[in-house]
């Protein structure tokens, strides 16, 4: 198996890497990075724990190579915060209780601001529509959609 | 969208503010929200290695070799254990499970490898050792079993057929036990009665599937000779004991810590083979492992709960009164015991318990069956038992052409019976006693929110447009904090701090949050001021997380320390300062004078006072320092109450449902966090949703798992939860200090059944009934068409 040195750019940082072409970008980040607030929940593209932000765009980093993301600017939720400063979206999941183990967190905060980032003027249903793809089995979500409407109210749908 | 939370809101109280029973923010956030979390698979150590399984791809078959010699050359592997290899390094080859009982008939605990045979797909047969998870892998698969797969069996009800394969090859039969409930006269309460409703109920439920699997790292700490073990485990204690038992160490040998967990929901609470096995290879090479469970893996091996097969009667007074209740139980326990009878004894004993039942007998049959072990989910089951008590009311009510809420109120358990003596016993064997609660007011509350009484218009109303509309309700009643205790330990610490130590073990609902505002009211209320250790095994009797049990039994003994040790800071700073106790209180990190005075003490200062000087009498105190342990015995379960309703939308064309609304009533006693307790509600609605019509983990007659990945096997997402509105009510229980109730199971219980409920509602015009969970589309369609409805 061939194992090739590369670099990663990491929110905003530079990393060395290491690894088999076949490794994950989710497990490079994690083990490589020592990034570990990126969790990995099926390994197989369904539950969006893994997601993360690459190139403006959320993706699932268990379904992409580390050497794919080469080049790519990729953000991870350990760079959400300024300093001290949390983003507001982490604000309004603590407002929100938006979160209990915490272990699909990190995805779903990922998702909503790669979201968002890419499309600012979804819809309240474009936005439920981008919750439903990723799965916490903790909170029943409702949660959730209020922590993302908070901290990004979306305007009142047109009265008919 | 939920009703907002009674009390407050998440603004952050200030210094000295009362605390307990706000929705104050929780100390777990911040850390989990910027990616400093401390899951298992987070804890890295230098020379750390990686492990995989061998597992076995067949439900039954005899080992007759494993080669291993092709894999060990692989590159990076460090070692390849078998059964055989395993054996010097344990006491036993198995784990014996939790929860003996007498009627067991065959002893069937876990190999921790599988030496001759293996008994379900995914059995783990060889551990490997390798640099990294990719090499370990590429071993495992390259490791050579040859196996003569022997006939399995699937299902509980063909195993204890007499002609059934056996599930193990040394068992004459399949049946792990039988036993029964029985009160009353059954017999003539069905000879006199005015109606009898029969029917039969298939209730399957699936697994745990926290967003983490399970995982377990181990590392020998030579210096001290100690082995080290970090597992995602809810129960570190009984974690402990076993590799204390089974690696032949002492209690100081081992030491067992839980990281953060990425949820429980039950599994998790089980003591497993891979654990043990992990643990003593790392022992035995001198080297750190991790083994982090993949989800396949979660799918094949991690517990699950099953299939139950119930055949019931229920027998009825003219006016709906219930005479008696009596029926049969098969329950499929996979191939191995790991937590006795548990599920199938609180299924039988919860059944009757919202209501009056004057007779009852229930004869339960457990089957051995070649697939993963079955132990408790969230609900541990309570949904089966619920489902089939108040569909059977369902029967009865359309039976005698009563109201499906009405023949509930003539039945429910009233306010005025309480405490209300049940003829049950609990699994240790004292009463089952009703502590408290208005069942037939929270039954009320639920229905006005989701209103009931006006929903047969609307009803009419969306069939004349085409659309097949329908209203379900289910009462639960939850058994928790089961006892015996949980140790908590406070402490002031020299620094002035307030130390918090419990086995109490979190799974992510929050545990901290609650023995911080439990214990913060006594000590200065500032959360900033409160550490809390939970998960400690360093305290040798604990028990850990499960049976919605921690914040009663750990929040008791938590009140009680705190309350000791304020008496202790009370009485040295009094000491101190000359003045009488009741003089003083205690605000953030200083103890003040309240009384006229200001002058003060620092918790600190106090402290440092506490621990006495060489020479010198203690400070106004007669044991040294500012601590207290509690271990607060409480040996009768709290019983939380509630009620479901919720609204169906039925595509008569595809069999699809849609739940568009629910109303969920609920008592869990005092709320220490009526946000948290909304939180644990919410997820296990959600998840009950699933039970009802998405969740199955299917196995083929082989005993082939069909389902194990998350595009076959479907949780539920936001898009299917509906709006649920929460009505909160608080009975205090007399059976702890706090008054306080579980409720970390609630909102799965009643689900599947108020769902079903409303299906049958929905196509009462075909007679349709929903007897089985869950139910698909295709079923569904199925049903319709043979009632004669339903589009071509
Ligand atoms: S871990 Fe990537 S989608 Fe589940
Ligand atoms: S908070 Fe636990 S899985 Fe979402």
């Amino acid at each position: 198996m061939s194992r090739e040195t590369f670099r990663l750019t990491v929110n905003g940082a530079s990393y060395e890497v290491t690894a088999p072409d076949r490794k994950t970008l989710g497990d490079a980040l994690r083990e490589d990075c020592g990034l570990t607030g990126t969790h990995l929940g099926c390994e197989h593209g369904v539950c969006g724990t893994c997601t993360v932000i690459v190139d403006g765009r959320p993706v699932r980093s268990c379904l992409m190579f580390a050497r794919q993301a080469e080049g790519a600017q990729v953000r991870t939720v350990e760079g959400l915060a300024k300093g001290d400063t949390l983003h507001p979206l982490q604000q309004a999941f603590i407002d929100a209780h938006a979160l209990q183990c915490g272990f699909c967190t990190p995805g779903f905060l990922m998702l909503i601001v790669g979201a968002l980032e890419q499309d600012p003027d979804m819809t309240e249903e474009d936005l439920a529509h981008v919750l439903s793809s990723n799965l916490c089995r903790c909170t029943g979500y409702a949660s959730i959609a209020r922590a993302a409407l908070a901290a990004y109210p979306r305007p009142a749908p047109a009265a008919e | 969208m939920n009703e907002a939370p009674r009390q407050g809101s998440s603004a952050r109280p200030g210094a000295g503010e009362r605390l307990f029973g706000r929705a104050v923010p929780r100390l777990e956030d911040a850390p989990l929200l910027t990616g400093r979390g401390r899951f298992v698979d987070d804890v890295q150590l230098p020379g750390l290695l990686a492990v995989a399984f061998v597992r076995s791809p067949f439900a039954h078959a005899r080992i007759r070799a494993i080669d291993c010699e092709g894999a060990r050359g692989m590159p990076g592997v460090a070692a390849i254990l078998t059964a055989d290899d395993l054996s010097p390094l344990l006491t036993s080859g198995v784990v014996a499970g939790a929860m003996p009982s007498a009627a067991i008939r065959h002893e069937v605990y876990r190999p921790v490898l599988a030496r001759d045979e293996v008994a379900y797909a995914g059995e783990a047969v060889a551990l490997v050792v390798a640099v990294t998870r990719h090499q370990a892998e590429d071993a495992a698969e390259a490791v050579l079993v040859d196996y003569e797969p022997l006939p399995a069996v699937a299902d509980g009800r063909a195993a204890l057929a007499p002609a059934a394969p056996a599930v193990h090859a040394r068992l004459p039969d399949n049946l792990l036990a039988t036993f029964d409930f029985h009160y009353g006269e059954v017999d003539a309460a069905f000879e006199s009665a005015a109606h009898v409703v029969r029917a039969e109920f298939d209730l399957h439920r699936g697994g745990g599937h926290s967003m983490e699997g399970r995982g377990v790292v181990a590392a020998p700490d030579p210096l001290e000779d100690r082995l080290r073990v970090w597992s995602s485990t809810q129960t570190p204690h009984a974690l402990k004991a076993a590799l204390c038992t089974l690696l032949g160490r002492g209690e100081d040998d081992i030491f067992v810590s839980v990281p953060d967990l990425g949820g429980g929901f039950g599994p998790k609470l089980v003591t497993y083979p891979e654990e043990i096995a992990v643990a003593a290879v790392a022992a035995h090479l001198a080297r750190p492992l991790k083994w982090i469970e993949d989800r396949q893996e979660h799918f094949l091996v991690s517990t699950q709960e099953r299939d139950q097969h119930w055949r019931m009667e229920m027998a009825l007074e003219a006016d709906g009164r219930i005479a008696g209740i009596s029926g049969a139980l098969t329950y499929d326990i996979g191939a191995y015991t790991a937590r006795g009878l548990n599920v199938p004894y609180a299924s039988g004993m919860m059944l009757t318990l919202p209501y009056n039942v004057p007779s009852y007998r229930l004869d339960i049959a457990v089957a051995l069956t070649n697939k993963a072990p079955a132990t408790p989910v969230r609900g541990a089951g309570q949904p089966q038992a619920t489902f089939v008590m108040e569909r059977l009311l369902d029967l009865a009510a359309a039976e005698l052409g009563l109201d499906r809420a009405e023949i509930r109120a003539r039945n429910l358990v009233r306010a005025e019976q309480m405490p209300c003596r049940k003829p049950l016993k609990l699994r240790g064997g004292t009463d089952l006693v009703l502590d408290s609660g208005d069942y037939p007011a929270t039954q009320s509350a639920a229905l006005e929110q989701a209103g009931w009484a006006g929903f047969a218009a609307r009803k009419d109303e969306a069939r004349a447009e085409g659309r097949a509309i329908g209203l379900g309700l289910a009462n639960y009643v939850e058994g928790t904090g089961r006892g015996p205790y949980e140790t908590v330990t406070v402490r002031v610490t020299r620094q002035g701090r307030i130390r918090v130590s419990t086995g109490a073990t979190a799974m992510g609902q929050g545990l901290q949050t609650a023995m911080m505002q439990i214990v913060a009211d006594h000590l200065g209320a500032d959360p900033a001021n409160i550490d809390i250790h939970l998960g400690d095994t360093a305290e040798p009797y604990g028990f850990g997380g499960f049976n919605s049990r921690q914040t009663v039994v750990a929040g008791a003994s938590a009140d009680a320390a705190a309350r000791a040790v304020r008496h202790k800071v009370l009485s040295v700073a009094a000491h101190k300062l000359g003045v009488e106790a009741r003089a003083l209180d205690i605000a953030g990190d200083l103890v003040v004078e309240t009384g006229g005075g200001n002058r003060s003490l620092t918790l600190a200062e106090v402290a440092v006072a506490a621990q006495g000087i060489a020479g010198f009498r203690l400070p106004g105190i007669d044991t040294p320092g500012l601590q207290a342990t509690e271990r607060v015995v409480i040996d009768d379960m709290a019983y939380s109450n509630g009620c479901a309703v919720a609204e169906v939308e039925v595509d008569r064309a595809t069999g699809g449902v849609r739940v568009t609304r629910l109303a969920f009533a609920h008592d869990c006693g005092v709320m220490v966090n009526p946000a948290m307790v909304e939180g644990q509600l919410m997820g296990g609605i959600a998840l009950g949703l699933g039970n009802a019509l998405f969740e199955r983990m299917a196995y083929d007659e082989a005993g082939q798992p069909l389902t194990t990945t998350y595009a076959d096997y479907l949780l539920v997402t936001s898009a299917e939860m509906p709006e649920v509105a929460v009505s909160h009510t608080e009975s205090p229980t007399y059976l702890n200090a706090l008054g306080v109730k579980g409720v970390g199971e609630s909102g799965v219980i009643p689900m599947a059944a108020a769902i079903a409920s409303a299906i049958d509602d929905a196509l009462d015009d075909l007679g349709v009934r929903v007897l089985h969970a869950p139910i698909s589309p295709q079923e569904l369609r199925a049903a319709i068409r043979a009632a004669g409805g339903g589009a071509r």
